[in-house]
Parts: structure tokens; sequence; C-alpha cells
């Protein structure tokens, strides 16, 4: 019973890390209507400059933004430099594109910063939350962050005008053409945030897992599971998504005999499939997918 | 997802279909010939290397049947690669029997596996069915290793076998048998594809592709045949799987990771996604390529391979199907005006 | 060094003239890829790829021999080092060794990186009879001579290290409880095993928990909580830097000290404990045969000293702080010793003769008392390490050099 609490509790911990992922997959899903494949490695990259930054001298908190702000100014610019020439190609050409992008960050990386893992430091420290110590406050920070996101991620796309803009801009290019939303720009926006998100995420996964050009590898694909699980319309759900991900795979790898420790990610990624032949949009997809 | 579907149907008649057929011919001889004669030009190792890239096209000639003409998105075809692979593996070392009736055994055993992954993935459309064949490729490696298969595939130690000399006396070398062995299963299979393709069957899958509603207006059962083309696809990668096996003499879970099922779709869609031909065009590139961004730079390999890879999008975002189509478009213009062709089928 | 070569040269030149007209003395013989002034030697590298972070290794190896070339060659003859990517992929590694063989014509295939790599390679080149010589991998099929003469490992293998645990433990922790934390590929399962024949009948009672992972899983976090709640009081810790890294932080987070024991792959200070923090590494024992460049032991060793010159004018911008680059350099000496006593008969027999001819021969890299010795029926270079504790700052070598050879 006792190491079923604590399993739980640690894939919480590891489930924020997937939620905060799955954040961000969404919200380049509802600014692009496809999955960034390389989602993961710009999340990494921005992750090493924050390092870089910090490693200059510049503090914790000044980076941090500093980050942010490069991450989405980077975002913006991938956007514009290299798909809005390619908006008229096909679906899977993107999707190359992708892929084409993962390999170039990935490799850049481990060129500049080389492939040894490097600490990152937490703004809310690592002693443990409890006597038990299973939860650190980087872990109770890293979900209260995904949560604040969550919110504002919220806030934003339901009540501010160019969060609506850019939904229309996603869901009906056309029409919010014709209402005057400059669609071009409002999926480069999309892009921008989803860069800061991810950069955020970033920061917050490498002081768990440490820096390192392939970290964010793994973690995007939980990340994606989570998502789907959740329903790749749903910010709310993916977050739901990506703990349920970090628990399950826990519970299987501690609970399944023989198999479960060797085949823990194929049984979560099983459970995934089933929920999706059971609900095909995700558990929360549907709610916000009843757009008019 | 109607718009997806759309967007893959457009890239689907992307096949340079109007070239004259006597071209046509002439280019598949010529072509032929030259594949024919090459072994006897090059050294062993670069007929290994155009064997292993024959290999690839077969496999995306699976993925290309399954995405091209079916609409059905995979990012999992490594996972089929494998079992095949692995199928041949184990029957060789194992169950002693020769290689070459391992792979009509590797591609049943994939049909099957391919026709029941298709079952659950009928429910599945665009994105989310990439995802759930995403993780089939995640989780192969980890299937094959596991200990309950272990006392089969070995674990990750892989399976070592003996690579087949030619048959009767012939006067090639093994890598030459081989190859000629993977050209005329390739040319074969093509052939089927072909006939699949114009086929009633055929037109069916398009059908489906472009429009699912319309197909079931129609009286197509739209679950058994997506399954069936699901089963088909799997067949076609997993005697590419098996192939692969006995050239490489070696099979590992680390030979079918999920970088091998992006390869695999990069091939696909750098070949042209719904034209046969250019599943060979894909084949080439995923192997020679990242030999050639290597040449260019060690330390940014990776690198220079996804500049190229943009480059190539750029040149041909409809892979080198469009590409054709745009050279024949205007070579058909600059010779003859006037000259309507005829037999101007659209692609298949 | 560069001493020691002329006076060889030297004395070599005089053997010449006094035995010119002797039957074998100056006599050259040359296998493929081999000239007067050129030996040419293949290798492959992950530089692309999941484990990418190898190809630090080779191109170390490169510069080395940028190094030995710039300072007149190997006998006169400059190296020429060709290194090509396999992205970590057997399928590659077949098509790239090929492609060195038959294409480039090497004398020898050396350093090819990875068990699933060397595999796949392994019966093509013992066909041909094309050394792959010291292999990157700590495998113990490497060392089989009788039915593979032409393959040969180079750094201790995995088993032999899990047997030194073991011999430890024995002695020291009679009543241990073990947890093992490994990585569920070969590399893991050869440690385990190792650590579980020496540990012999007591395996069965020892050992309380197996905790795989896999190297896609983002953390271990749920491993160490199991290992914890099995009640083990020793955890032998057999993981790559990253995971080794985010097992020593989660102990020290949840409050667990064991007897931690880390294997000599995560043992650097620089690239492991300082990321997982010193004060939690305080009390780590694991082996060592290399000297750890980011260790204050050595800082004036003249081995080191050595070792930092190359570094910093043969490869500037490579990692000072990595093992990978200490243990490329120790063994592309290996290498140059090999070829320096090939001699003129540079042959792919010769090659594997000499190889498997290394007397009592050291580097200067490796921790004192430790030394490379092969022989015809020995391919295991390096057969002995030496117990060390981290105190917080840097490992403590002690206790014995100990060796963990394969049946002894």
């Amino acid at each position: 019973m006792e190491i079923l609490i604590h399993q739980i509790l640690a894939g919480l911990a590891t489930g924020g890390i997937y939620a905060c992922m799955a954040l961000a997959v969404v919200m380049i899903y509802q600014a692009i209507d496809h999955l960034n494949f390389a989602q993961g490695e710009m999340a990494m990259f921005s992750t090493f400059i924050a390092w870089q930054l910090m490693q200059w001298g510049v503090p914790y908190w000044s980076a941090f933004l500093l980050t942010v702000a490069i991450s989405f100014a980077g975002g913006l610019a991938l956007e514009r430099i290299v798909f809005a020439p390619l908006r008229h190609a096909p679906v899977l050409s993107h999707i190359v594109v992708f892929i084409a992008l993962f390999v170039i960050i990935n490799s850049l990386a481990g060129f500049i910063w080389d492939f040894s893992i490097k600490a990152f430091p937490s703004p809310f420290g690592t002693r443990p939350l409890f006597e038990l110590g299973l939860l650190s406050a980087h872990d109770a920070g890293m979900m209260g962050v995904t949560v604040l996101l969550l919110v504002l991620l919220y806030l934003f796309f339901r009540h501010t005008r160019i969060g609506l803009a850019m939904r229309a801009a996603a869901a009906n290019p056309e029409s919010a053409r014709l209402v005057g939303i400059r669609v071009g720009w409002m999926v480069a926006l999309g892009w921008g945030m989803a860069a800061a998100i991810g950069a955020v995420a970033g920061m917050l996964i490498a002081p768990v897992v440490f820096l390192e050009p392939n970290m964010m590898l793994s973690i995007l694909l939980y990340g994606f599971a989570g998502a789907v699980v959740g329903g790749l319309t749903s910010p709310g759900g993916a977050v739901v998504g990506g703990f349920a991900v970090g628990v399950i795979e826990n519970l299987a790898g501690t609970f399944i005999p023989h198999v479960g420790r060797e085949l823990k990610l194929s049984i979560a990624l099983a459970l995934i499939v089933a929920v999706l032949t059971i609900k095909p949009s995700g558990l929360f997809g549907r709610r916000i997918t009843t757009r008019v | 997802m109607p718009p997806k579907i759309a967007a893959l149907g457009k890239t689907a008649e992307a096949g340079p279909g109007t070239a004259p057929p006597g071209a046509r011919r002439l280019a598949v001889a010529v072509l032929l010939l030259a594949a024919l004669a090459l072994p006897f030009f090059v050294k062993n190792f670069v007929v290994f290397q155009f064997t292993m890239a024959l290999i690839y096209a077969i496999a995306i000639l699976g993925l290309n049947l399954l995405t091209g003409f079916n609409g059905q998105f995979s990012l999992g075809h490594s996972a089929f690669f494998g079992i095949g692979a692995y199928t041949a593996a184990i029957l060789i070392d194992q169950a002693g029997l020769p290689y070459w009736l391992t792979f009509p055994l590797a591609g049943l055993v994939c049909f099957v596996v391919g026709f029941l992954f298709g079952l659950p993935a009928l429910r599945l459309e665009g994105i989310y069915l990439a995802l759930a064949t995403f993780a089939l490729a995640v989780a192969m490696p980890q299937i094959l290793k596991s200990s309950p298969l272990e006392p089969w595939t070995g674990g990750v130690q892989g399976i070592v076998i003996v690579k087949p000399d030619a048959p009767f006396g012939l006067p090639l070398t093994a890598d030459q048998w081989l190859y000629f062995l993977t050209l005329a299963i390739s040319l074969g299979l093509t052939v089927c594809a072909f006939n699949l393709v114009n086929s009633r069957t055929g037109r069916a899958l398009m059908a489906i592709r472009d429009n699912p509603i319309a197909a079931r207006a129609m009286g197509i059962d739209i679950a058994l045949y997506k399954s069936l083309t699901f089963g088909v696809s799997a067949l076609y990668t997993g005697v590419a799987g098996a192939l692969s096996a006995v050239v490489v003499q070696f099979v590992a879970p680390d030979s079918f990771t999920f970088v091998l099922a992006v390869a695999l779709f990069v091939g696909l869609v750098v070949g042209g996604v719904g034209w046969i031909p250019g599943s060979l065009i894909g084949g080439l590139f995923v192997l020679f390529v990242p030999n050639l961004a290597e040449q260019v730079s060690k330390g940014l390999a990776g690198a220079v391979y996804g500049v190229i890879l943009i480059l190539v999008i750029y040149i041909m975002p409809s892979g080198a199907a469009g590409l054709l189509r745009l050279i024949a478009e205007r070579l058909r213009r600059m010779v003859g005006q006037g000259r309507d062709d005829p037999a101007g089928r659209r692609t298949r | 060094m560069r001493d020691s070569r002329r006076w060889l040269l030297l004395v070599s030149a005089a053997a010449g003239l006094v035995f010119a007209a002797g039957p074998a003395a100056a006599q050259k013989k040359y296998g493929p890829g081999v000239t007067d002034t050129e030996i040419k030697v293949g290798n492959i590298m992950p530089y692309s790829g999941p484990a990418s972070a190898y190809g630090l290794i080779g191109k170390t190896l490169a510069a080395y021999f940028n190094k030995v070339n710039a300072e007149g060659g190997v006998n006169g003859r400059k190296i020429n080092f060709i290194s090509y990517d396999d992205a970590y992929s057997p399928p590659k590694a077949v098509e790239q060794v090929r492609k060195l063989v038959e294409s480039d014509e090497v004398l020898l295939v050396f350093q090819p990186l990875g068990t699933p790599s060397n595999t796949a390679i392994h019966k093509y080149l013992n066909t041909k009879k094309v050394p792959q010589l010291f292999v990157a991998t700590g495998a113990t099929k490497w060392g089989d001579p009788k039915n593979f003469p032409w393959t040969m490992g180079w750094q201790p293998n995995y088993q032999s290290e899990g047997r030194i645990y073991a011999k430890y433990i024995l002695e020291n922790h009679k009543d241990a409880k073990i947890g093992i934390l490994y990585q569920n590929d070969d590399y893991g399962k050869d440690y385990a095993k190792g650590l579980k024949d020496g540990l012999g009948d007591k395996a069965k009672t020892m050992i309380v928990a197996e905790q795989p992972y896999e190297t896609s899983d983002p953390t271990v976090d749920s491993q160490i909580i199991n290992l914890k709640a099995s009640g083990a009081n020793v955890l032998f810790n057999v993981t790559t830097p990253k995971f080794a890294a985010q097992a020593i932080k989660k102990t020290a987070e949840i409050g667990w000290k064991p007897v931690h024991l880390v294997n000599n792959v995560s043992n650097s200070v620089g690239s492991v404990l300082k990321p997982a923090g010193l004060e939690a590494s305080k009390g780590l024992l694991s082996t060592g045969y290399l000297k750890d460049p980011t260790d204050p032991t050595w800082k004036d060793d003249a081995g080191y000293k050595e070792w930092l010159a190359f570094m910093n004018q043969y490869f500037p911008d490579g990692d000072k702080t990595s093992s990978f680059t200490v243990y490329a350099y120790s063994v592309a000496q290996t290498l140059v010793q090999v070829l320096k006593q090939c001699g003129d008969e540079l042959t792919r027999e010769n090659v594997m003769r000499q190889a498997a001819n290394l007397k009592n021969f050291r580097v200067p890299m490796l921790l004192p008392g430790i030394a490379i010795n092969t022989g015809p029926n020995d391919f295991f270079p390096i057969e002995h390490m030496q117990m060390q504790r981290f105190n917080g700052e840097r490992w403590e070598l002690f206790g014995p050099v100990i060796s963990g050879e394969i049946g002894s």
C-alpha cells in the first residue's frame, strides 16, 4: 500500500513534466492544426540558451524571462522563414520539415554545447516538500506553474481579442481572413507562443532530467501521449493526460509482474491506443471541438 | 478530418502521369538495363548499398500503398520491417528454413499483424493514427528484446545469420546474387502494386481516401478495405525486412527503432506520395543522403541532413513525383503545343 | 616520446645496416592500406542519431592522429584516419564497414563503437580477416581468440567489473541486501551477470531487487523508489551518465543512504557527480582504470599534463571534463604502440600478432599500477581496476589493484 502511494506521487511528479510538454503540444496544435515534431528540440534549445545566459552571469529570473522572449521571437521567425513559404505544400511535406528541424536543432545543440549533461538550477529548490521526501519543492513548483500556464492560456484564448483571432485563424482560415484577421501572422504568433511555453517547460524539466541535447527525445513522446489521451483540442485535457500517463507508467512498471518493468512504455502506449479507439479524439477532446 | 485527407489526395495525383507512354516505356527499359548491369561494374559493397536501397524502396512502396492510395498515415512502419526481419531470422536460425522460404512467410506474418493493427486503427484518423503508429514504432524495440520473447529473438544480442551464396553454381558473388534476388522481388512487388492500384480494389481504396462518405454511400466496405490495406502495406514492408535480415546478416532491436520509421516516411514524401516509382527514389534517398551529409561535416552531420531535407522540400514540395510532373509538363509544352495526349490518363 | 622514437629509428637503422644481408630485417611487407608514407585506419562512430554523445570519441581519435602525424607519424608513416557515421544503426554499420574494407581498403578497423554495431560486423570482419581492433564496448564476447581471432576489445569488460564489486561486497558487507538498477540492454545485463557470477551461491539470497530502465525513460525515479522499498542496503548502479546523475540525486532527495556502487561508465566527477551534486555524491564507490581529468588528484601529474597539452593544442573545442576524451586518447596511444611494434611488416596478420603481444604497456592516463597486457590467448587488454571512494571532492583510490578476469 505504501509503495502504491509512493509510486502515485512519483508518477505525479514525472507526470508534471509530461503535462508541461503536453500543454506546449496542444498550444501549437491549436495554432497550426498539426503536431510539431521539433517542439521538444526547440524547448531543449531554449533551455540551453537559458543555461548559457546563466553561465555568463545573468541571474536566474532575468535569464528565464530573456529566454522566454528569445524563444518567442525564435518561434515567430521560424514560422516566417521556414514555414510561410511552404504554406501550400502538402501536409506530409510539412511533417518532413518538422523532422528536418528536429535533426538540425539536435545536431546544432550537440555541436555548440556538446553532449555531456549539465545541471540546471531550479527556482524552487530541490528540498523535499514533506517528511517522506517523495515530492520535492521543485516538483510541486512545476505542477503549480503548469496549472498557472493553463489558466493564463484559458483566459487568453477565451477573453482576449488576439486569442480569439488565433483560434479563428486555426479553425477556419478562410472565414478568418474574410473578417480581417491576418491569418499568416496569427499562425506565426501561435508558433511564438508555443516556443515560449516550450521554453518554460524545458527550464522546468531540465532540473529533473538534466540538460543535454537528447533530453526531450522521450519526453516529447510522453507529452504527445498525454496530449492525445486528454484530447489535442483541450489544454486542460492535455494536462490531465500528462499526469495520467506519468502515474499509469509508474504503476504498470511496479505492479505488472515480469514484463511490467521492461515494457512499461509499451504498456502505457497500448493503453493510450485503447483510449483512442474508444474515444477517438481523446478523453476531453469533445468538449472544445463543439465549436460552431 | 476531411481537410487533411483532401490534402493527401492532392499529392497523390502528383505522379508524372502526363508523360507519353512511349517515353515512359523507354525510361523503364533503360532503368531496368542499368539496374541489371550495375553489379558487374561496381564494387561489392556498392552492390550491397544498392541492395539496401532497393529494400528500403520496397518498404516505402508498402507505406505508399497505405498513405498514398488509402489516405492512412503511418509513422510506425519500422515495426513491420522489424517483425519481417525477425520472422526471417528466427525461421532461419531456429527452424533451419532455407532463407528464400522465409520471405513469403515474413510477408504473411506481417500481413496478419498489419491487418489486426489496422482494425483498431480504423477508428483513428489523421494525426491520431500517426501517433498510434508512432507509438508502435517506439514500443517495437522494447518488445523485441523483452524477456518473454528472448528465447526466440536473442534479446538485445539479436540474431546473426549466414549470408547465402548464389545457387545453381551461378558465377555470382553472394552480394550480386542477393542484389538480383532483391531486384526481382521488388520488380514483382511493384507490378503487383500497379495491378492492385489499377484494379477495382485500388479504385475503392482511392475512393475511401478522397471521400470516405461518398465511398460508403457507394457500398464500399470501408472497414474491410482499410484493414486490408494496412495488411498489404505491412506485408510489403515485412518482405523488405526479411530481405534486410538476410542481406545484413544480423537483426537486433536497435536496427528497428523509430528512426527507421521516420526514415521510411521521409523517403515516401521525398519520392512522392501516391506515385509508385517514387518509392525507388525514396529508397535511394534514405540510403545515400545521410552519407552525403556526413561527407560535408561530421560534427554537424545531422544538421546538414536536415538542411538538405528542407531544401528538397522547398524545391519539390510534393516530392520527386511533383518535380517530374512539372518537368514533363514543361517539356510537353515546349515540344508540341497542340498535340493533346490521347492517352493522357490521369495518374492511375 | 619523440626522443624514444628517434632512438628507435636509429637503432633500427643501425640494425638495418648490420643485418642488411639478413633475411627479414629490413624487408617491408605491406597489407592493404599501407604505403611507405601512409597507414589507412578505418573507424565507425555514431556521429548522428541517439548515441551521438559518443561521437566525441571519434573526434578525439582524429585529433590524436593529427598530433601523431604532425610529429612525424608512426615509423615515418602518417596515419590516415577514416571515420564514418553509423548513427548507431547495425545495418548502417555493416554498410560503412564494408565501405572501409572494400572501397577505402583500410589496414584495420579501429574502435568501432557499440555492441549492436560491433556484433553486426563481427562475422564479416573475421571472414575477411580484417582486424576489428580495440572495439569500443565492454561486452565479454570480444575476447574470444579461438573463434574470432580478428577481434579484440580494450577496456575492462563489464562482467569483470561486476565481479570486482561482488568481491568488494563479499568482503565488506556480509549482510548485504543488494538492489540493482540497470540499463535494459547488453551493457546492463553484462554488469548484472558479472556481479551475480562473482557473488556465486550468495547471489540468490543477497540480491533483493532488480530494476531495469530503458534509455527512453525520462527519469529513473520510479525505479529508485522501488529499490528503496525493497529494503536494499546496497545499490548497484549500472547506468549511463545521465541516469547515474539522476539516481544519485534522487537517492539523496528521498533520504536513502545505501552503500552506493556506481559503475565505471558513469564515475566522471565533471560530467556526472558535479551535475548530480557533490554533496549527494559523497561516499559513492566505484572502480577506475583511467585518470579522471576533473579529479584534482592529478592536477600535477605528468600524464595528465601531457593529455591537457594535447587537448589544448589539437582539440581545443573538446570537452575537457569528459572521460571520453581521456579514453580515446589512451586507446589511440595503444594503437600507435601496436603499429610501432609492427615495424615495417604492416600486414593484417602482424597487426593482430602485435596487438596480442602487448607486455606491460602503459599509457600515461592509466591509473598507477594498471598496465595493458595481451597474449595469443588473452584478448582482454585491460583487466585490472582499483576501487575508489568519493570524498565529496575527489575519488580516493583504496585497496589493491584488483583483477576481474573471467574465470578467476
